[in-house]
């Protein structure tokens, strides 16, 4: 698999698909898209580059062991649901705020949070599994 | 966007709207709490120093939450929170009984024992492979599964909790731990596999999978046989979670693998979650279709027991012996299950509490007796007494605890299901349960004489030397003493002074046979029905 | 439609209930793979089955058209999915590490937890 061509075009393929996958996760709210399959087009991404380049490569350019990656996003999932707390609702009500940047409204809530920790968590979990079985493949 | 449009319409149609009163939190504290410590220790597995640092506090306060919440739904009955404030049943609701809260009151106190016994038991590699936030994550999984008001939800606790099992089956990777998780794994993918399949059905059949909503609903569907496919379904598949015999074999092939402390948990709590499933689905939701398949449950209770001991009569390895053990207690909650009335299911309920801390505790006394230079092979061991008279003691009570002998926990719920096997002509059924008691002590009393009054020599001298791991005689650890002496304390009250344990598991049994008070707690408009 | 379905259902319980059959890991993995496929089309067909109409509520709309799919099957098959998934991706690794440190993919020769001559316990001393 790790022809010249296929080597130098991964690392491209791979930050496109990252970007794509966070196209996916912030538009999921209102149209098909979301945290599960956002990180799983991230995951996969992950795992071209390390069948292009190696699986050290890989770790070295995530920083944070996958597993890690998961545990956040765990800690984030379940940290929007308790945001609930405060507003004296049922854990893991949506709660909802407008701000307004540079003239543009955002719409930001505790359901993207929840969001970003799914995507997170499939990112960590699925990259781990993949990671630990082009590992093995070489030995 | 849910908060824009909130003024246009009456959300009162889709939302819960009144506020939640701060008590009310608990019932998702415990769990809550759970996931953040658990995904924050995951996130510091490589700080093997710290790890126990926080996960003690935390299965503490845990802890406190669940006695808590226990305090709550005895003072103020069944509770409900519905997730994202939609109304039931189309939110997931978490209803807390007795029932419930009394499971998980009990397994976070195991669960904390487990933590404090951790600290010495598992050595830094098998911290940094996880042993904490495992620990956490498996009692994100037991207190959700105990907690929760809707099957679905049920079945994904019981995902979550295996899959943390799974990491803790396999700490370490050596070859026995391979082979046990591998007929662990697999078996267990059957069985959550069937109650997936028992849940599809359930929604085709009654379009909801809210318990209380169930309860309600069940009772137009009474003697369809679709209605008798689905509770046969998730009988066979709660019975193999709970390793009920004809579906057992996966329990004592694996438990005796993983690391002791690993070993305690599981046999402490992952197969009363499968008896709390039953209890719940069998008994609360469809209790006609269980009335039907009674004699079937008392059958494969009978024999679960009477096999279970006989299984371990047969052992030589002594983790391999107490696997059986657990296997013969699920035979007795079982039977309380199978009998159906008020005594029968209080005394299944009594029992699976007592077999928590009992179990767990055993494991504990038999890794406290190896690291004083014992052995688990009972052929080599010997000599313990002379060691550690007061471990010797203690042991020779969880013993006598778990084969059901008057002063301790173990002998008030047998005798409330003997007697009520009795009262229903099921002799035999009595008759089993006192014979797998006789068997018990049978078994437990050779282990104990083997392993504790046998001088060392003897044993030792008939074997070939040398070839026992770790028997380098060592003082026990305090955190593991005291997580002993804990779990025995709560043991010893439980039988002398069985009166609050008793009423909570009538309470608790109460519940289940009349399930007003739970579809009430869910539906509060429906009361005038 | 039920019927096809009902009956497509069957054939892959059929399938995965032979492969679990078999003493190796391996067509047992393959057999877990079909068997979760086979239970998430069940919830699916219990769902009630129609033709392309997305459970979405349009701009304007309050509720659902009375026509729509069924959303809740589909939450509860992407959690099966998810969890399946998982599963599976755990299961291969176990299996795959077995056979790297026991040699054996045949579960009738997998005996280091239980060994076939474990003598019995003393019977006195």
């Amino acid at each position: 698999m790790r022809t010249v061509i296929f080597r130098s075009i991964a690392p491209y393929l791979t930050s496109l698909m990252v970007l794509f996958s966070i196209f996916v996760l912030l538009r999921g709210h209102n149209l098909p898209g979301g945290g599960f399959i956002g990180g799983l087009i991230a995951a996969s991404a992950l795992a071209i580059y390390g069948i292009a380049c190696g699986v050290a490569p890989v770790r070295r350019a995530i920083h944070f062991h996958p597993m890690a990656i998961s545990a956040f996003g765990l800690f984030l999932g379940a940290g929007a649901g308790v945001l609930s707390v405060f507003a004296s609702v049922p854990f893991m009500t949506g709660l909802w705020t407008y701000p307004t940047l540079f003239g543009v409204e955002l719409a930001l809530s505790s359901v993207l949070v929840f969001d970003i920790g799914v995507y997170l968590v499939v990112v960590g979990a699925i990259a781990s599994i993949a990671l630990a079985l082009e590992e093995r493949d070489r030995d | 966007m849910a908060g824009k449009t909130a003024g246009l319409e009456d959300l009162s149609v889709a939302y819960v709207t009144e506020p939640v009163a701060a008590a009310d939190w608990l019932i998702v504290a415990p769990v809550a709490l759970c996931l953040l410590v658990g995904s924050v220790l995951l996130m510091l597995r490589k700080d093997t120093r710290l790890q126990p640092l926080i996960a003690i506090p935390a299965l503490m306060v845990l802890s406190a939450m669940t006695l808590g919440l226990l305090w709550h739904v005895l003072a103020n009955g069944t509770v409900t929170m519905t997730m994202g404030r939609w109304l039931p049943p189309f939110g997931i609701s978490f209803t807390v009984d007795p029932l419930s809260a009394f499971f998980a009151a009990t397994s976070s106190l195991v669960a904390l024992a487990a933590g404090v016994y951790g600290r010495s038991d598992i050595d830094h590699s098998g911290r940094r492979y996880g042993f904490y936030p495992f620990l956490l994550l498996i009692m994100a999984g037991v207190i959700g599964a105990f907690l929760t008001g809707d099957v679905f939800n049920l079945y994904v606790w019981f995902e979550v909790l295996l899959i943390s099992s799974f990491g803790l089956l396999v700490l370490g990777s050596e070859r026995g731990q391979l082979d046990g998780g591998v007929k662990y794994a697999f078996l267990n993918l059957v069985a959550t596999t069937l109650f997936l399949i028992a849940t599809g059905y359930l929604y085709g059949l009654f379009g909801t999978l809210n318990m209380a909503d169930i309860a309600v609903k069940a009772s137009e569907l009474r003697g369809t046989a679709p209605l008798m496919t689905l509770v046969t379904l998730f009988l066979l598949a709660f019975a193999m979670k709970a390793a009920a015999f004809p579906v057992n074999f996966w329990l004592p092939a694996s438990y005796h693998t993983p690391r002791l402390v690993v070993s305690a948990l599981f046999a402490g709590l992952l197969t009363k979650v499968g008896i709390y499933a039953l209890l719940r689905v069998l008994g609360m939701l469809f209790p006609i279709e269980r009335e039907e398949l009674s004699f079937i449950i008392a059958i494969a209770a009978a024999l679960t027991m009477v096999l279970g001991v006989m299984g371990a009569l047969a052992q030589n390895d002594i983790r391999r012996a107490l696997g059986f053990l657990v296997v013969s207690g699920i035979g007795v909650m079982m039977a309380g299950l199978a009998l159906g009335s008020p005594a029968g299911f209080s005394g299944a309920i009594f029992y699976a509490a007592h077999s928590m801390v009992v179990m767990t505790a055993l494991y504990f006394a038999i890794g406290i007796g190896v690291s004083l230079g014992g052995n688990f092979r009972l052929s080599e061991a010997g000599g313990l007494y002379a060691r550690n008279a007061m471990l010797a003691f203690v042991t020779l009570m969880l013993f006598l605890s778990v084969s059901g002998l008057p002063p301790f926990s173990g002998f008030w719920p047998k005798v409330m299901l003997v007697k009520a096997s009795l009262d229903i002509g099921a002799w035999w059924l009595a008759a089993a349960i006192l014979v797998t008691g006789l068997l018990t002590t049978i078994t437990v009393g050779r282990i104990w004489a083997l392993a504790y009054w046998r001088p060392a020599g003897e044993g030792a001298a008939s074997a070939a030397a040398g070839s026992a791991p770790g028997s380098a005689a060592g003082s026990a650890p305090a955190g593991a003493i005291a997580a002993l002496f804990g779990l025995v304390a709560l043991s010893v009250a439980a039988g002398v002074w069985p009166e609050p344990v008793l009423v909570l598991s009538q309470d608790a049994a109460r519940g289940l046979i009349d399930p007003s008070a739970y579809v009430l707690s869910v539906f509060p408009g429906e009361a005038a029905q | 439609m039920e019927p096809v379905f009902a009956i497509l259902v069957g054939a892959l319980f059929t399938v995965s209930i032979y492969l679990f059959m078999s003493k190796h890991i391996i067509r047992v993995l393959m057999g877990a793979a079909i068997l979760s496929n086979a239970v998430n089309l069940l919830i699916f067909t219990a769902g009630r089955i129609t033709r392309e109409v997305p459970p979405i509520i349009g701009p304007g709309v309050d509720t659902l058209s009375a026509s729509a799919a069924n959303p809740l099957p589909q939450a509860l098959v992407l959690t099966a999915i998810v969890i399946a998934f998982s599963f599976f991706a755990f299961l291969l690794v176990l299996g795959y590490r077995a056979f790297q440190k026991l040699g054996t993919d045949n579960s009738d020769e997998m005996r280091v937890a239980e060994p076939v001559n474990e003598p019995a316990p003393p019977l006195g001393y």
